[in-house]
């Protein structure tokens, strides 16, 4: 190798792209900029991103943001205000509440659902498949019928029943929620497992004594991990609807807490006369699982190029 | 002093009721090159396969350095004492890890200390320098990736090397380079080989002692020098070498 190749300066275009990493940091930092070069073409991945990224913030200075108080409202002067009042900017609800506010201290709350049934469901998911779909026979059989058995029931049902059993609430419906939508990726993880699980690569670590469990950790998660990702977030927005879908029916998130969801049910009983009240955590709503689905969509072109373009 | 590194007594493989090996017995002596040949569908890969662990057998026995083995059981031991290169360098790296990587995972399950030593060593070995370390399989040629592959093989210090038709996925000229570096290995480590190929030329090249296999059977096992002395029985020993040579162009 040549002696210019050895000198590139450290994070510079030629020394991400280089052919002939030094490090383990250099090759890893490397592929990762391949990744984002590959997503940053997608101009709408990007918008979905951004609006990610402006969720995230609205979420985390919602204290600084919001100009009223979510939950305490001025019943006396500005009840159900149309949009554009002075100082309640998208209006306000039946208890004389900002709207604005509530939405932005409602990004909370629909942050912490998406990422709490992420983190619950997509392990889950990733184990069950896996290990699934490595062992075969009939451990195989006994998870896969399991999975049935979750698959069979239409997601909301099942939440709403395991709302009802453990009794409403944002915690109940986190986990309600969760419970119901790790068997689509147990599902993904396995049918991927299974394309390589008798491939040449597998066989060689097999051959060097590893464990079943360490290559089902070390070698066969890895590769599952991507579409993986990639369904996860394009299943946020769906995420985001159920968490709504359960606030709506009064299951989730209870009042008086700026949960989406339970906002468009308390304003549909004003929807012909004061329609903002239910729009605006509608649009709210529209916009998140929008930049959810693109950016899902663009981590989809990125990380498994086999698939883009479906 | 020649004695057995590997025997193989009667095995049977049968796949439904297809009998992929048909009570297959065999001797490896100790640092000799055996060679195993014969056409596709011949049980040869299989026969490397039961040997390893990655397909079990029915029937018969197998031992390697005086200990038994059956089924597809074996422990931790037998791959450090055995280990195999497999046909195609595109399959059988993993897609999503760096040669570095690669080669840690055997020293991490077998616990070898001193690791970036051992790595950086295994690599000069197969004549790829440290710039080749942190690649990932993608950004290497068929060649460079079979040389990873030996290395990984060889970093356990194992004594015996199962090689499952090492070359025939690369084009004459590197075949002959990945052929000559399995050659200085074996010198220099004192390896045994067991080495399977549909190529006689490639056998009689590397090994001193080859059986030729047909339909899950051995139909005869004899010296490297006996084909070109044409001292064979079988016929169909015969057959194969008219079929190699006919492709020949000296």
């Amino acid at each position: 190798m040549s002696v210019v190749e050895q000198h590139l300066k450290p994070y510079s275009r030629e020394w991400l792209l280089s052919d002939r990493p030094t490090s383990r940091k250099q090759a890893r930092i490397g592929r990762a900029y391949v990744i984002w070069q590959r997503f940053a073409e997608n101009r709408l991945a990007l918008f979905g991103l951004m609006i990610i990224i402006g969720l995230l913030f609205v979420a985390a200075f919602a204290d600084v943001l919001a100009p009223h108080n979510p939950l305490q409202g001025d019943l006396r002067y500005a009840r159900l205000l149309p949009p554009g009042s002075d100082g309640y900017l998208l209006g306000t609800d039946d208890q004389g509440r900002d709207i604005l506010s509530r939405l932005i201290h409602g990004s909370r709350l629909t942050l912490l659902v998406v990422v709490l049934v992420a983190v619950i469901a997509a392990p889950v998911g990733l184990i069950v498949g896996t290990v699934s779909g490595y062992a075969g026979g009939w451990v195989d059989a006994v998870l896969m019928r399991i999975t049935d058995i979750f698959l069979a029931f239409p997601k909301l049902v099942l939440a709403l029943a395991l709302v009802a059993a453990l009794g409403p609430g944002i915690e109940n419906a986190i986990l309600a929620i969760a419970i119901t939508s790790w068997p689509p990726y147990a599902r993904i993880a396995r049918a991927e497992t299974m394309t390589f699980r008798n491939s040449e690569f597998i066989s060689a670590v097999q051959l060097m004594g590893a464990s079943p469990f360490r290559i089902v950790l070390r070698h066969v998660m890895p590769l599952c991990l991507s579409s993986l990702i990639v369904r996860v977030t394009l299943d946020m927005a769906g995420i985001i609807l159920t968490a709504a879908g359960l606030g709506f029916l009064g299951l989730g998130a209870q009042p008086p807490l700026p949960e989406w969801g339970a906002m468009i049910a308390s304003g549909r009983r004003f929807i012909l006369d004061q329609w903002w009240v239910a729009a605006m955590p509608g649009a709210a709503i529209l916009i998140v699982s929008l930049g959810f689905n693109l950016l899902g969509d663009g981590l989809r072109d990125a990380l498994d190029p086999k698939e883009a373009g479906q | 002093m020649t004695t057995t590194a590997l025997s193989v007594r009667d095995m049977l493989v049968v796949y439904e009721d297809f009998a992929a090996l048909n009570r297959v017995s065999l001797d490896v002596q100790h640092q000799e090159s055996f060679g195993i040949v014969g056409e596709s569908g011949s049980g040869k890969s299989t026969l490397l396969r039961a040997i390893s662990g990655l397909s079990a057998f029915q029937e018969g026995s197998l031992t390697v350095d005086s200990r038994n083995f059956n089924g597809r059981k074996r422990d931790r031991e037998f791959y450090r004492t055995v280990q195999m290169v497999f046909q195609d360098p595109y399959g059988s790296l993993h897609p999503r890890q760096t040669v570095d990587r690669l080669l840690l995972e055997p020293l991490a399950i077998h616990g070898f200390d001193n690791v970036d030593a051992r790595i950086a060593r295994a690599l000069d070995e197969v004549g790829l320098g440290s710039g080749f370390r942190f690649r990932y399989s993608h950004q290497l040629s068929g060649g460079q990736r079979q040389r990873i592959a030996i290395a990984r093989a060889l970093i356990v210090e194992p004594k015996i090397l199962l090689l499952d038709e090492p070359t025939s996925a690369l084009d004459a000229s590197i075949q002959a380079e990945i052929l000559n570096l399995l050659e200085q290995a074996r010198r220099d480590r004192s390896l045994t080989f067991v080495m399977v190929s549909h190529d006689l030329g490639v056998i009689s090249h590397m090994c001193e002692r080859l059986a030729v296999m047909k339909s899950g059977e051995i139909v005869e096992i004899l010296p490297a020098d006996a084909l070109e002395k044409r001292q064979f029985s079988a016929d169909y020993t015969r057959q194969l070498l008219v079929a190699s040579e006919g492709f020949r162009r000296d």
